[in-house]
């Protein structure tokens, strides 16, 4: 039953227009990136690449393809929570404001089967976005741009990533980027089976993004202590898979955090939504 | 699935914080039963449908559907149950097609599309199955309501207040529905409704219930053929009186009275009525009219009352 529900979960996702807000959103940024750097690119990555001109010298296609869906990725993987949110935090109180949550408990199907079902449905819409951003700015910055290896600035300072080293690390980093994302995704579920209506999950869930951000970006002290349990502090984490070497330990660290968030809100909301009054 | 009770209520209680909502609930509906279920606002019916329909759960008493306890066969109970509680709602954003696709998936049924249709066109929608439920008024959503009751072919139909907010002509569509199903699928009904007379027409057995306590159950019509009926006498102004004496000789029992310039009541045995209607013809009354009161009405009063 839990996967006839989830099925039935995902026909809602997708008879409802806002799921396709976040694809197509998705979509006209990418291409308004795309545009961008293909008129201005050159000068874009110049400018960053100048401080290092005096010691090295950048010869063949750096305006490439790997390099365009990175920053496409660094980009938007901030927004995407957003979009999300929007459509998980709308799963359970989206239903129970319509009234149709009462006609479900009424069938031969579980409260926690319900609950269980807006997980993988949720889940299901967050690895489709993920996928779609994804393959969108890597198939399209591929064919307008071409590949080439991929320069990458962080912390430590420049890494060079040859081309045929590349794809494996987007794939990985977007594995883990899902992982951030289902987290945003299961929390607002959470919060969805609190509410009686669709806005207040989804502001909730985004202020406490930006609450979390906020505490991750403070240098204080006395917030070094939970910061590494953030799931903010964690989000990120996908652009690790382009470092030099790879810090798996770091990597498995985020993975762990992630997951245990992940749980911890699925838990919460069985019990919410197992105590929730949904006879009126 | 083959007991001949296919609801058995004992002894139901069910409290919210302080109030007892339901104090002590008993009966039994019958296979192939349209059960009346009745009772005064806050008598604790609602109450009770839900508990049967495990959307609360009760304090104490034994809730059983076809011969198996709620508590512990729920999910398999609830795939030979159709139900409307209140207004039914849906996916607005979607399709009545769809919504009983979606129905009958989680009610565990592999409906066809020829099924959806057949259900469609049995509701009267069959013209309106892809149109989406947002734009249905409130009487076309009650009739897709009775649709996704009946989409996965259940045994019993759980319908409380399935009338609620519907015109007239609604009532009678809905009233007809019900009919239907009890004539043409034997289906078993228990059927909640402040429409007495609604009652009075479809079920063969009902219980009342008041203060959170069962007053009475029983065969509808034996309850009410054991009552003596208020049957309503009209005649014209100036045999009025005429028509009050002639029935205080012949009903002394009867106790008739005015209650209009040419009306009286009076309180018979219903095969008292030809009986009485012969008399006033006999003596030359001109009778305009002589129907019975509602029956269930004074019954259900009555009884409340007690």
């Amino acid at each position: 039953m839990i996967w006839k529900n989830s099925y039935n979960e995902l026909i809602k996702i997708l008879a409802k227009p806002r799921s396709y807000l976040g694809v197509g959103a998705l979509t006209i940024l990418v291409a308004i990136i795309i545009f961008a750097m293909k008129a201005d690119g050159k000068s874009i990555v110049s400018f960053v690449t100048s401080t290092f001109e005096q010691s090295l010298s950048f010869n063949g296609n750096v305006v490439n393809g790997n390099l365009i869906t990175f920053i496409i990725l660094q980009m938007l993987i901030v927004h995407v929570p957003l979009l999300v949110a929007l459509v998980t935090g709308d799963l359970v109180s989206g239903e129970a404001a319509m009234g149709t949550i009462r006609m479900l408990a009424t069938r031969p199907i579980s409260r926690s089967q319900i609950i269980a079902s807006k997980f993988i449905a949720g889940g299901a819409y967050t690895l489709f976005i993920t996928l779609w951003l994804g393959c969108v700015s890597w198939g399209v910055c591929q064919l307008v741009f071409g590949s080439g290896d991929l320069i990458v600035l962080n912390s430590d300072g420049l890494v060079i990533l040859k081309a045929q080293d590349v794809l494996w690390r987007f794939e990985a980093g977007m594995c883990v980027a899902f992982l951030s994302l289902f987290t945003v995704a299961s929390l607002s579920i959470c919060l969805s089976t609190f509410a009686e209506n669709s806005i207040g999950p989804i502001v909730a869930t985004m202020a406490t993004i930006l609450l979390f951000t906020i505490i991750g970006t403070l240098d204080v002290t006395v917030f070094d202590t939970i910061k590494p349990y953030l799931f903010t502090t964690h989000m990120a984490s996908w652009r690790s898979f382009f470092e030099d070497p790879v810090p798996f330990e770091d990597i498995k660290q985020s993975i762990v955090v992630l997951l245990i968030h992940i749980v911890v809100f699925i838990t919460v909301s069985l019990i919410s939504f197992n105590k929730k009054d949904i006879t009126s | 699935m083959d007991t001949n009770h296919v609801i058995e209520v004992k002894h139901l209680a069910k409290r919210f914080g302080t109030f007892e909502a339901v104090k002590d609930v008993s009966f039994t509906v019958n296979k192939g039963d349209v059960f009346g279920f009745l009772g005064p606002n806050g008598a604790g019916k609602s109450t009770t449908m839900r508990c049967i329909l495990s959307l609360i759960t009760p304090d104490a008493g034994e809730i059983s559907l076809f011969g198996k306890s709620m508590q512990t066969h729920r999910n398999e109970i609830l795939r030979h149950v159709g139900c409307i509680i209140e207004k039914p709602d849906f996916y607005k954003y979607l399709s009545a097609e769809r919504n009983l696709e979606l129905f009958a998936r989680i009610s565990g049924a592999n409906s066809t599309k020829k099924d959806i249709q057949e259900i469609l066109d049995f509701v009267g929608l069959g013209s309106r199955g892809k149109h989406k439920v947002k734009g249905f008024s409130h009487g076309m959503k009650q009739r897709l309501g009775i649709a996704q009751a009946l989409i996965h072919q259940p045994d019993l139909i759980v319908l409380d207040e399935p009338t609620t907010g519907l015109d007239p002509q609604g009532i009678i569509e809905v009233r007809n529905l019900i009919l239907r199903l009890k004539e043409e699928q034997n289906k078993t009904i228990i059927l909640s409704s402040h429409q007495l007379a609604e009652i009075e027409l479809i079920a063969n057995r009902m219980v009342i219930i008041n203060q959170g306590r069962t007053s009475i159950e029983g065969d509808v019509q034996q309850l009410l053929n054991s009552e003596e009926l208020v049957v309503r006498i009209e005649t014209t102004a100036s045999a009025t009186n005429q028509a009050v004496t002639c029935c205080l000789a012949n009903f002394p029992h009867a106790s008739p009275h005015t209650v209009a310039p040419n009306t009286i009541e009076i309180e018979i045995k219903k095969d008292e009525i030809p009986k009485l209607s012969k008399l006033l013809v006999e003596n030359n009354i001109p009778l305009v009219a002589l129907e019975p009161k509602r029956k269930l009405e004074d019954f259900f009063i009555k009884t409340v009352m007690a």
